[in-house]
């Protein structure tokens, strides 16, 4: 064997271990924890991320407002969990039937009976309110991300719901004065309003 | 011409070698103990329920709060224990979720349990959550200290939540404690969506 070549092995060999260590592949325990605040931003986002569901949610807490006590709770207690069962059904592929135009119907109904002052019992209230949270919840549901952190997510998700009845409830206060009264009914008007206007968009 | 040696390039290697992801536990750099404790409230699959159990509890009056506060952090230690002799734990994340709907809907409804059966759930829970802690810090090599400091934790907020609810008698601050139930409901059963999800996918 020639000299050159003993002397050109260990100037391969070398710079070969040394990137064998370098890029050498250590055990990578499980992350289960990450990505965790993606998760709960991402589920305080997804109500907020469309109108149709904003201004249904507003009108619970308005509704119940104007209804009062224990309508004043108990809508908003009552919707998030229905929208719950409605993500559940979304999630695991169950199908409901014309959810868009659910969606849309539940702002046009909501704010007929804000702008009508109508006082359904407590029973047919909640039932109402039921009914088109699980249209909510359907699509929330579907539409849900692979990949973000189950449970912050739908603690978001559920805490975004409630600040948004919250609003509703904030806004539906100005009823104690009799300006405000007639103002809460002109917020159906405005909440019926955008019903129709999504209702056309589902339908078309 | 004089052959490099192997030293310099080796070291260079080993200095350079990437360290391995050490998860997790979440590190406080103050040892084990507050790594368990840490752990505690940064895990909210931990918290949730816990925070139901002591509204429920609190709701309920300062003997249902008192018996809450005893059984829940004993049942946590000692599930946490035999989950870190076990060699393996079934999958239990499915009845971590139902007891979030469970509790959820007890706190939400304000149910009038009796105080030895908010202990018992209170027990059940903690028993449940301990065992996962446990197996997971048994899956991690970690040392038992974290599982006391996980305990001194649930502890501390089971006694502080409960403390904050037994004197609430305002109509809106109660309404508010069960509007957070309906919330840990909620978030339970959408989990159970998920999980359903998860396994016909």
């Amino acid at each position: 064997m020639p000299d050159t070549q003993i002397l050109r092995r260990p100037l391969i060999a070398i710079p070969a271990l040394v990137a064998m260590l370098v890029t050498w592949p250590l055990a990578a325990w499980a992350h289960v924890e990450s990505g965790q605040a993606g998760g709960f931003m991402s589920g305080l986002s997804h109500p907020v991320s469309g109108l149709d569901h904003v201004v249904a949610m507003i009108a619970v807490g308005l509704w119940g407002a104007q209804l009062g006590m224990p309508a004043l709770w108990i809508l908003p207690i009552a919707f998030p969990m229905m929208m719950a069962v409605g993500g559940v059904l979304g999630l695991t592929g169950a199908p409901v039937p014309g959810v868009e135009v659910g969606i849309a119907l539940s702002a046009v109904v909501l704010g007929a009976l804000v702008l009508g002052g109508l006082r359904l019992p407590l029973a047919a209230a909640v039932a109402v309110v039921g009914v088109f949270a699980v249209f909510h919840g359907h699509a929330h549901g579907t539409e849900l991300q692979a990949g973000q952190d189950a449970i912050l997510y739908s603690l978001g998700f559920v805490i975004a719901t409630g600040l948004l009845h919250a609003v509703g409830i904030a806004i539906g206060a100005i009823q104690r004065w009799s300006p405000g009264r007639q103002a809460l009914r002109g917020a159906g008007a405005l909440v019926m309003a955008a019903g129709i206007y999504f209702l056309w968009g589902a339908l078309a | 011409m004089r052959r490099p040696g192997l030293t310099p390039p080796l070291a260079a290697g080993l200095l350079a070698l990437p360290g391995a992801a050490e998860a997790h536990l979440v590190t406080s750099g103050l040892g084990p103990f507050y790594d368990g404790t840490l752990h505690l409230l940064l895990s909210p699959a931990d918290l949730l329920g816990l925070l139901a159990v002591a509204l429920l509890a609190g709701l309920r009056g300062p003997r249902a709060g008192r018996f809450t506060v005893m059984a829940l952090p004993c049942a946590w230690l000692l599930g946490g224990l035999v989950g870190l002799g076990l060699p393996t734990v079934p999958d239990l994340t499915w009845l971590g979720a139902a007891a979030f709907l469970v509790l959820g809907l007890l706190v939400a409804t304000d149910a009038k349990l009796p105080p030895i059966a908010i202990a018992a759930l209170a027990a059940g829970y903690g028993g449940l959550r301990g065992l996962l802690n446990g197996d997971a810090l048994a899956a991690i090599g970690t040392e038992w200290s974290t599982l006391f400091g996980i305990v001194l934790a649930v502890l501390t907020l089971a006694l502080l939540t409960t403390a904050a609810v037994v004197p609430v008698r305002a109509l809106w601050a109660r309404v508010a404690v069960r509007v957070a139930g309906s919330w840990v409901a909620a978030v339970g059963m959408l989990m159970l969506g998920w999980l359903a999800q998860a396994a016909d996918p």
